[in-house]
């Protein structure tokens, strides 16, 4: 059991976190990041797993996040009700795209996923009598406090955690990966691959609608820009992902805990630690790179995919005997 | 009826006859041989029958249904297992997990699976090397796994593409030691075979073609005596 540990001390320390610290600004980023453990896990799924790359996160996403915000704008059902419906109709989107989609093979499937994701971004844009358009939703939040988003978010990140766990030793685990591998060799082993990789997406979708459901409803404001986003939601999954270790089940967790602190370091300018020096210094030049460079962190991202795949190709998670040796290197120059 | 047919089986790329009409029938419990020059279209026939390559024309028929038509998968479950001549193992799976994978076809639950994976694994000597990444197997071992991982579907029907290619006089009777096993518990074998010392020893019929096209058919010593067959091997000066 001892193996349960690590996991279980995670959970613990993730349930006493709002009451270890109260300030709303870091309640708000871990639930970011309990958001994008569920997205990073569903794109593990379908990517890192069974190898079908995925460019369209933000195609199911932005569903979750629609089905909620229009369940409360259009029929006056609670929005909560989206965490029941979305990943539903996340679902249901993937299921069909899947049985089309999955006869291309490779970066022609990757490239479908991409034309999905600004189809949906297109629709939400252009119907505006159903989605308001650019205009977006506004919606009441539920609660002022965070600790009821909080601990849903929680139980979302570790059902998707223990799905995870669950299938990757069952006989759809065996599957996926058998594709992923060598999608010839599976079909001869008796697997069908079209109908596996459409319940591997099915999944997926069903987690990143799950994300998708409780982002509107935590946010209280969504637009097809910020749901549908192709950086932000779609780019952002394939980071985390890479960033953590593909295809291991806690890579998804230790890769959105990197991302969102590094867009929150570059958005915040160093969480506001470089306005308070240019208020202190008082330079005028210090509010200029304060403002660069809070809009630098795709550079700054792009910098740490260059840094992942050159030096931890696997993720952090993937290779933990080289990470060991990375760090152990750095002691060495330190002493 | 016939155990497993096949009718007038045809595959063209283009203008290029790969098969060509080649009809023959194999008998249960049979080890059936399949030989011919490189480039005769022996593996073609496995990819035909597997439904790698879907058929130009002809029929092909197993335990008196017809399965051409169905996916590869599908066959699979009827009961046909292959190997791959250019092996195919699931890389960066283990040799045990590489079995399981295909062991879940007959199995209902994860250690239903394991049991019988490696059962295979201890049938096919592979036990020692269970815990192994496939990737870094030797030829002799992934030639071995190749065969394992199609037992593990429980095949009544092997389709063996040069298991034996590539491997040193003693690996070669292991191999053919292994092939007389699977054949004693009970499945039938067609075998695509180079080493004319495998498949002369082991096979019970012979099928020989060249350019897509059957030449002969018979038990070793006919097919061995064959004009035709010692031309298209050795050339017209030796047939004589």
């Amino acid at each position: 059991m001892s193996q349960y540990y690590g996991r279980l001390l995670l959970l613990v320390v993730l349930v006493a976190f709002p009451w270890l610290i109260g300030d709303p600004y870091y309640q708000h980023l871990i639930i970011l990041f309990l958001l994008w453990v569920a997205i990073g896990s569903g794109w593990n799924l379908i990517s890192g797993y069974t190898g079908q790359i995925l460019f369209g996160a933000g195609a199911f996403f932005g569903l979750g996040a629609y089905t909620a915000a229009l369940l409360m704008h259009k029929l006056e059902i609670s929005a909560w009700w989206g965490l029941a419906l979305g990943p539903v109709l996340s679902g249901l989107l993937a299921f069909p795209f899947g049985w089309i989609c999955f006869r291309l093979r490779g970066p022609y499937f990757a490239l479908a996923t991409l034309a999905l994701n600004e189809i949906m971004r297109y629709i939400a844009t252009i119907w505006e009598s159903l989605t308001e358009g650019m205009v977006g939703i506004l919606l009441m939040q539920t609660f002022v406090s965070k600790l009821p988003y909080y601990y849903i978010a929680l139980a979302i990140a570790t059902g998707c955690i223990v799905t995870m766990e669950l299938l990757m030793r069952s006989r759809l685990g065996y599957y996926f990966v058998s594709i992923r591998e060598d999608q010839e060799a599976a079909e001869s082993m008796g697997i069908s691959s079209v109908y596996y990789k459409m319940v591997s997406l099915t999944i997926a979708a069903i987690m990143m609608g799950l994300a998708g459901a409780l982002y509107t409803n935590y946010m209280g404001f969504i637009d097809p820009r910020v749901v549908f986003a192709l950086f932000d939601i779609s780019i952002m999954a394939v980071l985390v992902v890479l960033v953590g270790g593909v295809a291991t089940i806690y890579g998804p967790v230790v890769g959105a805990f990197i991302m969102v602190a590094l867009w929150e370091l570059f958005r915040s300018g160093g969480f506001g630690s470089l306005a308070s020096l240019s208020k202190a210094t008082g330079w005028p030049f210090m509010l200029t790179v304060t403002k660069y460079v809070s809009e630098a962190h795709i550079l700054s991202f792009g910098i740490l995919v260059v840094l992942v795949i050159r030096y931890l190709p696997n993720g952090v998670m993937g290779d933990p005997a080289k990470l060991r040796k990375v760090f152990l290197f750095w002691k060495r120059q330190a002493t | 009826m016939e155990y497993f047919e096949t009718k007038g089986i045809s595959k063209f790329f283009g203008g290029l006859a790969a098969v060509n009409d080649v009809s023959f029938k194999v008998e249960k419990g049979q080890i059936y041989g399949l030989i011919g020059p490189n480039g005769s279209g022996k593996t073609t026939i496995f990819n035909l029958i597997n439904a790698y390559y879907p058929l130009t024309k002809g029929e092909i028929y197993f335990e008196g249904q017809k399965i051409s038509g169905l996916k590869t998968f599908q066959i699979c479950e009827r009961g046909i297992g292959r190997t791959f001549q250019v092996v195919k193992p699931l890389k960066r799976m283990t040799v045990l997990e590489n079995v399981m994978a295909s062991a879940f076809l007959r199995s209902k639950s994860t250690a239903q699976a394991r049991d019988l994976a490696m059962e295979t694994l201890d049938f096919c000597n592979l036990t020692a090397q269970k815990d192994k990444v496939a990737k870094g197997l030797p030829i002799a071992s992934r030639k071995r796994l190749e065969i394992a991982r199609a037992l593990a579907t429980k095949p009544k029907l092997l389709l063996l593409d040069e298991t034996a290619a590539g491997l040193n006089p003693s690996e070669l009777d292991e191999a053919i030691g292994l092939i007389k096993k699977i054949r004693n518990s009970g499945v039938t074998i067609i075998i695509v075979e180079h080493i004319m010392k495998v498949i002369m020893s082991i096979s019970e019929r012979i099928l020989a073609i060249n350019y897509g096209m059957r030449i002969t058919e018979g038990t070793p010593t006919e097919v061995a005596s064959n004009h035709e067959v010692i031309a298209a091997y050795l050339g017209e000066d030796y047939s004589a």
